[in-house]
């Protein structure tokens, strides 16, 4: 039952990570690939109609970690206190920014929420990354299941001595990187010329500089935690995952080229799954790891909420998924092919 | 669950807690009710025909499209601060609270957002019957949503289908009994109708003032009907029967809590109903008293001769710690709440004789009471979560138990800081768009394809 929930908070993640991905990726770019007000408003009608929904998964991630594994939600959340408030205030200010920009006609008013919205989507990015670069590197968990890490420390990646350091900047660079590579995909997908044509250029570059990033990480992580890289490489399914990953990168890659961006932002999505995916593979049963001790850590097996309320959670769960994922591919076809900018002030 | 040690830091986590609860509670008290008098718009829309409840609709949904981004944005803060401020009660209670907190999620917050857009932006795209179909999913979605909050709310209040495990921490027993907690279904029917009043005395404000400057006078009578109509019936609801089953719910479960509501300090039968006076909590008593004999074992009890028990008879460790700002929230919402059956009433014989739009006094008085209800449905949650103190979840695990013992107060007190100032920023914002809208008045379907 555990691993099942593992799975389903994985498989989450995942989701939220293609998904919110691409809006957050598109809003880090929304300054570089639209000059004009109507190409603005062309990024804008992209994301809109699905960025909200995107950012439900995330919701529904701590909700899911929250009946499964309290423990690890609380023990995570309350350790990383500033950071999170970082994040939180960056979701509050782009939300809001994305929401009331087009309200308001005045140019100084859309040129403020635009930087507002374009900054806090290039940060939500880069703290991902950061905090993904935490659970890779791990936190000083002590022996009764805390840790409190301040913003910075020595950025010195042993040890773990603050949220920021060279190993999780890196990994968050990484992220902004590739999710920048994946929303410039779907704005090269759906977004109107001349956005579209800027996009796919960028992706271009894009892929580059995140193929170099995935290997520096690839070499620091093998660096700080050779273990996990062992287990990763000794394990068929996160080793198959992984070898999916590459597959799907290159391929996105060579679409992208071939002026396929659907295509291309399909296989986008697929790498980053199949590697969050393949890294859940190779960390299983740990979820937070303990850079003091091993046994310290918290696992999918010592911070789980008793079998029996796992098995009452997976029935409305299983009943909610395929709903949620219903109303994801009624907008999706509702929205099918080039979503054209709104006459202004008739959306977003 | 971890020891019992006082958090130094704990005031800051409750006010943190309660400003950001506050603040948020600000948007979806409105949209929940507004959500529901959009789908009556709509129906009538397409059952009538008439072009004003399109309008009137229209013109709501840009208010609701605005709340519905304010509230999200500030929602997300709340759902974080569980496991970043209250470490050990996510700990403890996440293996009950997590299944609503999750369902709300899956269930509530995809619906919602999958049809936002389409019911702002979309009257256009959409066909009259499909644009009416995303009515009813915000709908659905905003009143799930609220259910799932508040039996999160009252497994708080009065846990039910739950086991204490040896380590204090809570598991689900019975899934169902857990759903169908009886508070739970009281408190629901009373928020919700609660939120309705809300939004109907905004409705009928907004018809109000433009009836009052003689401006857009079809939807100006659209809202006056729906706004007062609405209200008269929300705020009785509200009252009679959900308020009266909610104060002997509190009776029955939490009699601490309701002795400090009413300022009760000495036991006794036949005990008064205080209307106004000042609580003074040393000497125990209350100052100024103006005071209804018997009438509070009446209400609280059914029979006059009930012995209603005053705090004196609670340990001090058993009462809630904000005696005073827990008595004047309570009689705040009642008092209020008094009046908006009133106000409703005269508006509704006024509207009823067809006086109502050509009646300024009466007016004036919708337009400036609709800053009252927010107040009232403030104090309704003050009341509420005061009263559930000094518990964080009722008989189980202390709030002094709950915090994130590994945050200390200078971190608090910074995130504090910074919510004031950006919830500052953000309420100026709120005002000005919401404020834009009111003064611009309904839009007509620009280029309409339907």
């Amino acid at each position: 039952m555990e691993m099942i929930w593992f799975g389903i908070v994985s498989v989450m993640a995942a989701l939220w990570v293609v998904l919110d991905g691409f809006d957050l990726g598109a809003g880090a770019l929304h300054l570089v690939v639209a000059r004009e007000e109507r190409e603005r408003r062309s990024v804008l009608a992209a994301i809109g109609p699905f960025w909200d929904g995107n950012e439900v998964w995330l919701l529904a991630l701590g909700g899911a970690l929250f009946l499964a594994f309290p423990a690890v939600l609380a023990t995570a959340f309350a350790g990383l206190y500033m950071a999170v408030f970082l994040i939180t205030w960056c979701l509050v200010v782009r939300g809001l920014s994305l929401e009331v920009r087009s309200h308001v006609a005045g140019r100084e008013w859309r040129a403020f929420f635009d930087v507002l919205f374009s900054a806090s989507s290039m940060l939500l990015p880069l703290l991902f990354g950061v905090a993904l670069g935490n659970v890779l590197r791990g936190f000083p968990i002590d022996a009764g299941g805390q840790f409190s890490l301040g913003l910075f420390g020595d950025f010195d990646a042993r040890g773990a001595s603050g949220v920021l350091d060279w190993y999780t900047v890196l990994v968050g660079a990484m992220a902004l990187v590739s999710l920048a590579h994946h929303g410039a995909l779907w704005l090269a997908h759906k977004a109107a010329e001349p956005v579209r044509a800027r996009a796919a250029r960028f992706a271009g570059r894009a892929w580059i500089a995140a193929a170099l990033l995935w290997l520096a990480c690839g070499i620091a992580t093998q660096h700080l935690r050779p273990e996990l890289m062992a287990t990763a490489w000794s394990r068929p399914l996160s080793l198959t995952l992984g070898l999916v990953a590459i597959a799907s990168f290159g391929a996105s890659f060579l679409l992208a080229r071939r002026g396929r961006a659907g295509l291309a932002f399909l296989t986008s999505a697929g790498f980053l799954v199949a590697l969050l995916a393949a890294t859940a593979a190779a960390a299983w049963p740990t979820m937070l790891h303990s850079t003091l001790s091993a046994s310290w850590s918290l696992t999918a097996i010592n911070s789980a909420t008793p079998a029996e309320g796992l098995r009452t959670g997976l029935v409305w769960w299983s009943l909610a998924f395929p709903i949620a994922l219903a109303w994801l591919f009624l907008l999706l076809r509702l929205h099918r092919g080039t979503i054209q900018p709104a006459a202004d002030g008739e959306g977003y | 669950m971890r020891g019992t040690t006082m958090d130094p830091a704990l005031d800051l986590h409750r006010l943190q807690f309660a400003f950001t609860a506050t603040f948020h509670y600000i948007f979806p008290q409105l949209t929940m009710g507004l959500a529901l008098l959009v789908f009556a718009m709509k129906t009538m829309a397409l059952s009538t025909g008439a072009p004003r409840w399109n309008d009137a609709a229209r013109f709501w949904i840009r208010v609701f499209g605005v709340n519905f981004a304010f509230g999200v944005a500030t929602g997300i803060p709340l759902e974080f601060q569980f496991a970043t401020n209250w470490a050990r009660f996510t700990e403890g209670a996440g293996a009950v609270v997590g299944h609503t907190l999750g369902m709300e999620g899956m269930y509530a917050f995809f619906l919602e957002s999958s049809f936002l857009a389409l019911l702002v932006w979309g009257e256009r795209r959409l066909s009259p019957r499909a644009h009416w179909g995303a009515s009813l999913a915000l709908f659905v979605g905003t009143w799930l949503s609220g259910w799932f909050i508040v039996a999160t709310n009252a497994f708080m209040q009065h846990p039910t289908g739950h086991k204490v495990l040896p380590d204090g921490g809570v598991v689900l027993e019975s899934f169902g009994a857990f759903l169908s907690n009886p508070w739970a279904i009281v408190q629901y029917s009373h928020t919700m109708t609660g939120s309705l009043v809300t939004a109907s005395f905004v409705v009928a404000a907004v018809g109000a003032w433009w009836a009052l400057r003689g401006e857009h006078e079809a939807v100006a009578r659209t809202n006056l009907a729906v706004g007062t109509s609405f209200g008269l019936a929300s705020a009785i609801l509200v009252a009679f029967p959900t308020g009266d089953w909610q104060g002997k719910l509190v009776a029955e479960h939490q009699p601490a809590a309701l002795a400090a509501m009413e300022g009760r300090f000495e036991s006794g039968t036949h005990a008064e109903l205080v209307l106004i006076g000042q609580p003074d909590i040393r000497t125990e008593t209350i100052d100024n008293p103006i005071a209804v004999p018997g009438m509070l074992s009446f209400i609280a009890y059914g029979s006059f001769s009930k012995d209603v028990k005053g705090l004196a008879d609670f340990p001090p460790a058993e009462r809630p710690d904000q005696i005073e700002l827990l008595y004047y929230a309570f009689h705040i919402m009642v008092g209020l709440g008094t009046l908006f059956i009133a106000l409703m009433l005269v508006a509704n014989i006024w509207r009823w004789r067809g006086r109502l739009h050509g009646s300024k006094p009466l007016l004036w008085a919708l337009l400036l009471a609709a800053p009252f209800p927010y107040i009232a449905n403030t104090a309704g949650w003050m009341t509420t979560e005061l009263g559930r103190q000094p518990w964080a979840i009722h008989g189980i695990l202390r709030t002094a138990d709950a915090s994130s013992e590994q945050v200390h107060g200078g971190s608090t007190m910074f995130t504090l800081l910074g919510f004031m100032g950006l919830y500052f920023v953000a309420g100026v914002l709120f005002l000005f768009l919401v404020g834009r809208e009111i003064a611009h008045g309904p839009r007509p379907a620009v280029g309409a394809s339907h």
